[in-house]
């Protein structure tokens, strides 16, 4: 297979062969036209990058590789329509709907079987594939980076120029390679992963950079377990995170919907087995971390970058601003804080793995009696699945709200959310100032120590409980 | 297409902070229609208002300060931009009148969005930031020279791809410059079609 080796210097890497099959041609300024294979578009973006193209006659260049979903403000309560909690939010439904269908995209609607958070239905689909370049007006479009494709967010004008051109100009970024070596160890999970990576080197320090995730933690890794870890890429500021495919890839992808079928599936995996970094290959900067050594993780600040093990205490060094949003005080112990509610779901965590090993943890269990627990499944796929499995019944049997799928809340659009400065454990992303709603203190971890801590009503050790 | 920058001199409003995210310039309830526009209200609302979703100034809030009310440029602190990539957060500069973010480092999606608007993201030393600040008076970007200066006398340079650069000083639209090298692509994609066939979905799906 000469495709992806093709004028490339050897030894090289994933980067490097992800990029250069996909260089149209270079420009003047050292940048590079690079031909973008699938875009992605979603309600709350989705609508204005159509309408801006549409009133600058500017059709879209080939709409069968161009898919829309609404996820982001839909409604996640029993029976829903296109009515929003949001104020306002049923005209980017309605609108991104009309939009979609002048531009002759596939849309996945509010009760499409196939709806769900994007980057949770595009893998599902097999939209996203090995090889490919993927762009979507969403920063966490780097989730489907595990599949061995170059993914990446992008803004509303970038979104109109990959739909109208089929390309995107770019600068070529660094890369980065970061190796988990050793095994995760019980009650720690690829959520913990990413999140000490951002926490021992800052939320900016995958800036400018590609970054393949390596290593036998990774290899070890499920399909799903690989999103988690490159969803959060964007919160390390990277371009994007990605993962070689192997074999669990291709089994994974083999008989979606839009994968390749038949003689294509052959050609396509067989072509595949080259999207590795070759031994030797070279990387602007190197990481390497212990995985053997890695705790359960929670966030105490407004960073995803001020996160640490969950038996430790917020830092002396910690910033003061962050402190007094948190209402947290230097040198208390993170464990034991309480809370006031528990949400499961995201593009992070809310696939079916997350929530099989979230279930086993609550099954028979009720949690404190304080907590207000909410659990969206990351698509209607993944929803419907987990009702077969009666993992429905064991979360609302153990106190938890059982949602349609969809983003919910995990960011404040103006609809629903949280009580005003509410203290939230969150399986989501984002701990940002009022991400969960006015004034809510959120405190990301893996779905473990959300269940952990519903179970406690306070920050607790999910390894207790092991 | 944005309007061109070349050079501007405004009295910079400080808000050195690191980390301020995309739902802090323009928080996802501000977003009210699909529209690029109308945004301006929204504008640091989490912060400038007293009350979420209240439009009671808080005069603590350095945008309500009457001595910026009419500044273009802002400083800012590292990881500027940071979080969604929503564009609307670079409208919302745009439409209240800001044409420039000097900061340490931006969020990439964020200078992205700035360039593709008329907005320049300029990476400089958080040192001089801290300069210009204290010097309370006019700043003067001069793109062209990829310089910054102050009235006494001190200058820093930033770097820009030449691109951006371009783009920005003549105000460009990046859509049309790429529409102009469609037969490149046309003769790329028929290539990249025998070899990856699978890439192009037809009607059969
Ligand atoms: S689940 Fe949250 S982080 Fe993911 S796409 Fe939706 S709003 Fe964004």
């Amino acid at each position: 297979m000469q495709k992806w080796g093709l004028f490339l210097p050897e030894p090289s890497s994933l980067f490097d062969k992800l990029w250069n099959s996909h260089v149209v041609t270079a420009l003047p300024g050292g940048g590079a036209l690079v031909a973008i294979d699938r875009v992605f578009l979603h309600e709350r973006t989705g609508a204005s990058a159509l309408n801006s193209l549409a009133e600058a006659g500017r059709p879209v260049a080939d709409p069968a590789r161009v898919f829309a979903v609404t996820d982001h403000i839909v409604d996640t309560r029993p029976g829903r329509t296109d009515k929003t909690l949001m104020p306002g939010g049923q005209a980017f439904i309605t609108e991104t709907r009309a939009a979609a269908k002048a531009a002759g995209i596939t849309l996945f609607d509010v009760n499409d079987p196939d709806q769900g958070i994007v980057h949770v239905i595009s893998p599902e689909l097999g939209i996203v594939l090995p090889g490919c370049t993927l762009v979507a007006p969403d920063s966490h479009t780097c989730t489907q980076g595990a599949f061995g494709a170059l993914a990446w967010g992008i803004g509303s004008s970038e979104a109109e120029h990959a739909m109208a051109t089929g390309t995107l100009r770019l600068n070529k970024p660094k890369s980065m390679r970061v190796s988990f070596s050793g095994t995760l160890a019980k009650g720690t999970t690829p959520k913990d992963m990413i999140m000490t990576l951002i926490a021992q080197h800052g939320a900016a320090g995958g800036k400018g950079h590609a970054v393949e995730f390596a290593g036998e933690a990774v290899s070890a890794l499920d399909m799903e377990g690989r999103m988690t870890l490159c969803n959060m890429a964007t919160e390390f500021s990277a371009m994007s995170g990605f993962i070689a495919p192997d074999a669990k890839t291709f089994e994974y992808l083999n008989g979606r919907r839009y994968a390749p079928k038949g003689t294509d599936w052959d050609a396509a995996a067989e072509s595949w087995k080259e999207l590795v970094s070759d031994d030797g290959a070279v990387f602007d900067t190197s990481i390497e971390i212990d995985a053997s050594a890695i705790t359960p993780m929670v966030s105490w600040g407004t960073s995803p970058q001020d996160s640490g093990s969950i038996c430790s205490a917020v830092p002396e060094d910690a910033g003061e601003r962050s402190l007094e949003y948190m209402a947290l005080d230097k040198g208390q112990k993170l464990a034991g804080t309480p809370i006031d509610a528990a949400f499961i779901g995201s593009c992070t965590n809310s696939r079916l793995s997350d929530l099989r090993r979230a279930s086993a943890l609550l099954k028979g269990q009720k949690i404190a009696s304080h907590v207000k627990a909410i659990c969206v499944p990351g698509s209607s796929r993944v929803k419907r699945e987990a009702e077969a499995e009666g993992i429905d019944t064991i979360f609302r049997k153990a106190g938890f709200e059982w949602r349609e799928s969809g983003c919910s809340m995990c960011f404040y659009a103006g609809g629903e959310s949280f009580d005003a400065g509410a203290r939230v454990i969150s399986t989501t992303n984002r701990n940002f100032e009022s991400r969960q709603g006015p004034g809510v203190k959120t405190h990301i971890a893996s779905p473990e120590t959300v269940v952990a801590s519903a179970l406690a009503g306070a920050i607790a050790d999910v390894r207790e409980l092991l | 297409m944005a309007e061109p920058f070349t050079t501007l001199t405004s009295l910079p409003m400080p808000l050195i902070r690191d980390n301020i995210d995309t739902d802090q310039i323009i928080p996802s309830r501000e977003m009210k229609s699909t529209g690029k526009t109308g945004l301006a209200d929204g504008l640091f609302a989490g912060w400038r208002y007293t009350d979420i979703g209240g439009r009671d100034a808080d005069p603590n809030f350095v945008l309500n300060d009457p001595q910026y009310a009419e500044s273009q440029i802002i400083l800012g602190g590292a990881n500027f931009g940071c979080g969604s990539s929503r564009e609307h957060a670079v409208w919302a500069l745009v439409e209240y009148g800001f044409r420039a973010v000097i900061a340490p480092s931006f969020a990439p999606i964020f200078a992205g969005n700035c360039m593709r608007n008329g907005i320049l993201p300029a990476v400089i030393d958080p040192d001089a930031i801290a300069v210009m600040a204290e010097a309370k008076g006019p700043v003067t970007i001069d793109l062209g020279a990829q310089k910054i200066s102050i009235d006494a006398g001190q200058s820093w340079s930033f770097p820009i791809d030449d691109e951006a650069k371009a783009m920005l000083l003549e105000g460009l639209d990046a859509i049309d410059l790429s529409l102009k090298m469609a037969t490149d692509i046309a003769t790329w994609q028929e290539a990249d079609r025998a070899q990856r066939p699978w890439i192009y979905l037809g009607a059969n799906q």
